[in-house]
């Protein structure tokens, strides 16, 4: 990186004379190096879906979790250092909270988006701040349908019907491009949502890693909750079918 | 959202903070603020206006039967004398576990529902798989409700919690300064005295069953609206069992009542 050395990376409240900031671009880069998460938004609900690289073996099943809940209809998937996402789920929890003391209804996905996104962009101005190391896609499925805004680390907010974040997330937009998402359903998504997340796991890299899965749609519903264990195993069996079946082919081709 | 703009104020508050002498007018009427004149009598003590109840509900009245739970209250707010809201609830659903209702203050009443459903919802959000039952529910009411009156400023309730704690059934009690008591049966206001010993006869009687104990739980909520000025005929009542808890809404003894008695009444016209 031409940058390094210059100068004008070592405070978040300096611009380089060419216009960037660049702490934001590590802070990216951050997210860029963790596991990929995906979000999928159907016509019925909202699918998450992440892989949690597993450093060492000796962590318990379940440890760490990159999938949170915000609200009971609000769910977060995260990408990038999770003790920084941990402390942006917390600044969600405490607006859906206040919002429901406030106005008695729970908060719209867009004002709750539009809160942390902000959040993260106030951390992005001043010197003696850093921006958060991790990107969060927000998933919400209310009266309004199934809505899902992705933040990043200099708190841009954009709303999407399918997004990903980490590593693989360039492979994982291809695929998840093919997918007709408007006519789609969760059941369907969940499913194709681990086949990607299996699909673009580098094996040789990154040896181990635990597949989260999450959802908040009709079916749920509308509480964002991890997908029932039976769904669970079921599109994990269909993942690694559909990967079996991709590494044949090859060989016959070969 | 505090965080954000703390920082901001932070970022401001440096240069900013010499530019007014806060103490130019000390003692006198300030920009932006309320002012009370010394010797005004409109100055009350902040806290004793919050000594009394204003709409409020009277008795509850819970069992604990062979196989559950049972409770009812009936759903007026009454105004003083005047029953002025006739269809208010006051049996709440907390979880699987545990249902609260509670006599006294409405206004107390709802506040500490929210309080409590936002607990339930931060439960669940942060995974914190064991339900809040009914045993937790009571504990946690005790410590808020004598931290208030510790406080000179009590939450106005008489409440009562059902359920379950762990897999044995759960009724308990738990007052505005903080009194707290399991029982088999439990009774708020006037229930105490009218509802308690009915129940306690009931019991020497024999088992309850979940047909007696709801006829008998009618039946004390009939002699409340007939004794009991601030009663009603219009009632709610939950059934607490190890698969789940029903609440029956907008019940009514009405036609199970009789006023024909009235006419006996002698030495009041």
């Amino acid at each position: 990186m031409s940058s390094i050395g210059t100068g004008y990376d070592l405070s978040a409240s300096q611009f380089s004379p060419d216009g960037r900031v660049f702490q934001v671009e590590y802070a990216q880069k951050a997210v860029e190096n963790s596991g990929t998460a995906l979000g999928l938004r159907c016509k019925d609900g909202i699918v998450f879906a992440v892989e949690k690289i597993i450093t060492s073996k000796l962590y318990e099943r379940g440890a760490n979790k990159r999938i949170f809940s915000i609200d009971t209809h609000a769910g977060v998937a995260s990408a990038g250092l999770l003790a920084d996402a941990r402390a942006v789920v917390d600044v969600g929890r405490a607006e859906a909270a206040n919002y429901r003391a406030e106005y008695g209804r729970p908060i719209p996905c867009k004002f709750l988006a539009e809160r942390i996104s902000s959040y993260h962009h106030a951390y992005t101005l001043y010197s003696a701040v850093r921006p958060f190391g991790c990107a969060i896609m927000i998933g919400v499925y209310d009266e309004d349908g199934p809505q899902m805004y992705l933040i990043d680390p200099s708190g841009m907010c954009h709303g999407y019907w399918g997004c990903a974040i980490g590593k693989a997330k360039q492979n994982a937009k291809t695929e998840i491009e093919k997918l007709k998402l408007k006519d789609m359903t969760c059941r369907e998504l969940v499913k194709e949502s681990a086949k990607i997340i299996y699909l673009v796991h580098d094996e040789v890299k990154d040896k181990m890693f635990e597949m989260e899965l999450s959802w908040v749609c009709e079916e749920s519903g509308g509480r964002h909750q991890f997908v029932p264990d039976a769904l669970y195993k079921e599109a994990e069996r269909h993942a690694k079918a559909a990967l079996e079946e991709d590494s044949s082919d090859e060989d016959e081709e070969m | 959202m505090t965080d954000t703009r703390q920082l901001c104020v932070m970022m401001a508050g440096a240069s900013l903070s010499g530019m007014f002498t806060p103490n130019l007018w000390s003692g006198g009427p300030a920009p932006g603020q309320l002012y009370n004149f010394p010797a005004s009598k409109t100055q009350h003590d902040s806290k004793t206006h919050t000594m009394y109840p204003s709409t409020s509900g009277t008795s509850v009245v819970g069992l604990v039967y062979d196989g559950g739970v049972m409770l009812a209250a009936d759903t007026l707010g009454s105004y003083g004398s005047l029953a002025r809201f006739r269809n208010i609830n006051r049996v709440f659903k907390v979880t699987n576990k545990a249902v609260l209702a509670c006599s006294g203050d409405i206004a107390d009443y709802q506040f500490i529902r929210e309080v409590i459903e936002q607990k339930v919802r931060d439960d669940e959000i942060h995974g914190y798989t064991p339900e809040l039952n009914a045993g937790a529910l009571h504990c946690w009411l005790t410590r808020v409700l004598y931290n208030r009156r510790s406080k000179f400023d009590p939450l106005w309730l008489e409440s009562v919690v059902a359920g379950y704690k762990g897999d044995k059934p759960f009724l308990g009690f738990v007052d505005k300064i903080g009194t707290a008591f399991e029982a088999k049966e439990v009774a708020t206001g006037f229930g105490v005295h009218l509802a308690i010993p009915m129940i306690r006869e009931a019991r020497e009687k024999g088992n309850l069953t979940k047909d007696t104990a709801r006829k008998l739980l009618v039946d004390c909520l009939k002699v409340l609206y007939y004794r009991d000025c601030r009663a009603h005929f219009k009632y709610q009542l939950a059934d607490i069992t190890p698969e789940g808890i029903t609440i029956h809404d907008d019940l009514d003894l009405k036609q199970d009542t009789s006023w024909e008695v009235a006419n006996f009444i002698r030495g009041y016209d």
